[in-house]
């Protein structure tokens, strides 16, 4: 029987790492992961955890031993956030150029400076270029599960890439929320092993992994990682039907609610997506007509999921904690990348939001719902909004 | 391994015998594309001597990465795992740690070897935190760092572990700032500073004496750390001929002193140690990296090797 | 006269290698590096003369490449389809054995 529990995120993440069962973990402290590493050593020291633990002396050497267990063959976990994610980021590309599946989990965090320890997708959302899968959690009971999906999804033979499971810092990492624990034997079932066939360093195999890739190969081995990643497509809604066979709880990669007669829709990711339901709600019961959708899966892009969510739709409004300066935010790019060739599409807002740990309220989402409202009107005045701005300050 | 004497059934003379301590088999084959004359090369021939295909190797960006050979050719003979430059200290924990995990024997006899393989730029420098690391926390594995004294790969920067009177491309030498200003950086002291078990320094001029520490790197328990003498006739400006001449000189002109630190003890292995060392300008003299250096520079120079070789055979009588 | 002792890798080589690109650019022939030819980068080239020979293995022990191995009575050869021209095995030959000639090309 599966187990509940009431736990913050970071426990449920340590969970997930331990129901997985990987043999090697390299991990650094960071604000607001530490509690991460810190319950897996627990688990470790008391035997109910099979692995090597190396406390390594940075990130940047957690996910570089995290590098050569998975070459040597073996699952591999590691967690972090923020700083110590954009110190990973090299080794982020090498991890999956090679095609090495660790699973890493992120409290995500703001990036310096100033320095905040506090949340919003920066960190992650500045990583979306290396190759890794990426799944964002809306609660700590996803945090779980989607790290238990990110092995699968990551370990299948069309895919082979690493992943990354980002669960928001504090609201998420901190915050204790009742948590279904699954059987061990389920788990054990869904996973099986990590046997790779393509890479593995042993004496009686000897490849050379990482070589120099010149001009007339390189090319080709990064279309195989594209290739991976489009492949991740259909993996991650297998490994999503699996699940809820087994677990029964359903996941999606973009996850609609109350959309089908809606004018506007309001797109955000993680923990925000429960604050823009019950703020949805609210509006229903006023009569507005604006429905809500989450992106669980950012990496792969869920580009069909969105053509067919635009359809529905007059405005799309990307609620987003990321910003890409000179541009806008990342989420928007890639709504706009997916839908640029449709024939009909909607409008579509960006509204950067909660940078840096700050509230995101009703109050700030009315202002995002009405400048849709008036663009829905009136035409398109802007395209990104920044809401929630202390302008007395400024 | 074979050694080379039960191979070749043939009358040898004993001053010869010690050579056929070095096994027959080759690992590292022919066809890569090391530079005439690479020390760095050579090394790696007698590493994989050592071990055989019972090691797994490990080679931040370097030189090592083009001798190697790019995709889809490889020079080695046992597994390979091409990194970045500064994770060769976490990569090989890893590696180690995986291997331990699946149940595999590291070290000891008959054992895996982890081998990490770094030039003076990815260790001194960029890889100094994660070879720290790597020391620290005590993994069974051996950490060589290959010496050429600057980053050759790139062409030819200085690092920590250039010495003093050395021109490189960013020491060039003018009117106002002088070349190398700074002596040679002893990371083998900083090694040995985390009180490792086994800790020594090699030359590719000896290679049955490089080859016995690589056994025992092998034998002891824990992380263990050489620091291998090889020229880079590119980088030193140097005749393609001379780097085992250079290796030699090194050694006998005291400026790469062989010894060993092995669980608290020190012992020097110079060839011959009844033997005053030898002026620093024969060492010198033979490489264009060194050939602005006045005769002054040169005094500085000789001051500090005969200083820091005066301060190693204090610690061998006292720590002996 | 001994064979090299990559002949047999070469054939092996030769037969496996392929240019198929493989998730993670994994090259996964070991020793494949034999088919590389690197004689053709040699200006100058040992000369090796068996008479002031006296097997002292140096030559064989110092190549870099390696491009010298040594037949059944012990006397080195010199392997001019890797051997890059050094000239470390005339450098370090006790006897002067070894000399190295401008290659005629």
């Amino acid at each position: 029987m599966p187990m509940r529990k009431v736990m913050k995120g970071n426990e449920a993440a340590a969970w997930a790492a331990k129901l997985a069962k990987p043999k090697v973990i390299a991990a650094f402290p960071i604000t607001p992961s530490t509690l991460v590493p810190e319950k897996i050593s627990e688990f470790v020291a008391n035997g109910e955890l099979d692995a090597e633990f190396i406390k390594v002396e940075s990130e940047h050497s957690a996910i570089s031993a995290c590098v050569g267990a998975s070459a040597a063959g073996v699952r591999a976990f590691t967690a972090t956030a923020s700083q110590g994610l954009a110190l990973m980021h090299e080794i982020l590309f090498i991890a999956a150029g090679m095609r090495l599946p660790i699973v890493m989990a992120i409290g995500n965090r703001a990036l310096s400076a100033p320095i905040n320890i506090w949340n919003d997708w920066q960190d992650t959302i500045s990583e979306r270029d290396t190759g890794w899968i990426q799944f964002y959690a809306e609660n700590n009971q996803e945090a779980l599960d989607l790290i238990l999906i990110a092995f699968k999804v990551a370990e299948d033979e069309r895919v082979l890439l690493p992943a990354m499971t980002g669960f928001d810092a504090f609201i998420l990492t901190h915050t204790v929320e009742p948590v279904e624990i699954p059987d061990q034997e389920l788990v054990d079932e869904f996973l099986g092993e990590y046997k790779p066939k393509h890479a593995y360093l042993d004496p009686k195999r000897p490849i050379t992994q990482g070589t120099l890739g010149f001009p007339a190969h390189y090319m080709e081995a990064r279309y195989k990682v594209w290739e991976a990643m489009e492949n991740a497509r259909q993996v991650i809604k297998e490994v999503f039907e699996e699940f809820e066979k087994k677990f029964g709880r359903k996941y999606q990669m973009v996850e609609e609610y109350k959309t089908d007669d809606a004018e506007i829709v309001m797109i955000t990711m993680g923990s925000l997506a429960g604050t823009l339901k019950e703020f949805v709600d609210k509006k229903r019961e006023e009569g507005v007509k604006v429905g809500a959708a989450k992106i669980t899966v950012y990496r792969p892009f869920p580009i069909e999921e969105i053509r067919a969510l635009a359809k529905k739709a007059k405005v799309l409004a990307i609620l987003e904690k990321d910003i890409s300066f000179g541009s806008g935010g990342a989420v928007f790019a890639d709504v706009a990348r997916s839908l640029i060739n449709e024939k009909e599409k909607p409008i579509v807002l960006d509204f950067i939001i909660g940078l840096g740990g700050r509230d995101v309220t009703f109050g700030q989402l009315e202002e995002a719902l009405s400048i849709a409202e008036k663009a829905m009107k009136e035409g398109v005045e802007e395209e990104v909004y920044w809401i929630g701005l202390r302008k007395e300050i400024l | 391994m074979v050694p080379l004497e039960e191979v070749r059934g043939m009358e040898i003379p004993e001053n010869i015998k010690k050579r056929l301590s070095i096994p027959f088999e080759e690992n590292f084959y022919a066809g890569h594309t090391a530079c005439q004359g690479c020390g760095a090369a050579l090394g790696l021939r007698y590493v994989l001597k050592a071990y055989g295909k019972k090691a797994i190797f490990t080679i931040p960006a370097c030189c090592s990465t083009i001798i190697a050979g790019p995709w889809p050719y490889s020079a080695f003979g046992a597994p390979l795992f091409h990194t970045a430059f500064e994770t060769t200290g976490a990569v090989i924990s890893g590696i180690e740690a995986a291997l331990k995990a699946k149940g595999y024997k590291v070290k000891g006899k008959d054992g895996i070897m982890v081998v990490g393989w770094a030039g003076d730029g990815g260790t001194a420098d960029i890889g100094l935190q994660a070879l720290s690391g790597f020391l620290e926390r005590g993994h069974d594995a051996l950490y060589i760092m290959y010496d050429n004294e600057a980053y050759m790969n790139t062409g030819i920067q200085r690092s920590s572990s250039t010495p003093y009177g050395a021109w490189t491309t960013n020491t060039p030498g003018g009117k106002k700032h002088f070349l190398e200003k700074r002596h040679k950086k002893k990371v083998i002291d900083i090694v040995i500073a985390h009180k490792v078990p086994y800790a020594a320094t090699a030359s590719i001029a000896f290679p049955e004496d490089f080859i016995r520490k690589l056994k025992k790197a092998q034998e002891i328990p824990g992380p263990s750390f050489i620091q291998l003498f090889a020229p880079c006739p590119t980088g030193w400006r140097s005749p393609t001929d001379k780097s085992i001449e250079l290796a030699r000189l090194a050694v006998q002109t005291a400026y790469f002193p062989l010894f060993e630190y092995e669980n608290g003890k020190y012992k020097i292995n110079m060839p011959n140690p009844k033997k005053e060392p030898k002026p620093i300008e024969e060492f010198l003299k033979l490489q264009g990296r060194f050939k602005y250096m006045t005769k002054e520079d040169i005094e500085v120079l000789q001051e500090w090797v005969l200083r820091e070789w005066e301060e190693l055979k204090k610690k061998a009588e006292v720590f002996g | 006269m001994a064979e090299s002792p990559f002949k047999a890798d070469i054939e092996r080589v030769e037969k496996e290698l392929t240019e198929k690109m493989t998730p993670g650019a994994i090259a996964y022939i070991p020793g494949s590096s034999v088919i590389n030819k690197t004689g053709s980068w040699r200006v100058f080239k040992p000369e090796f003369n068996k008479d002031k020979c006296i097997r002292c293995f140096l030559c064989y022990t110092y190549c870099p490449e390696p491009a010298i191995y040594l037949d059944e009575e012990n006397y080195p050869v010199f392997d001019y389809d890797y051997c890059k021209g050094c000239g470390i095995c005339a450098n370090e030959c006790p006897t002067k054995a070894i000399t190295m000639v401008r290659e005629v090309k």
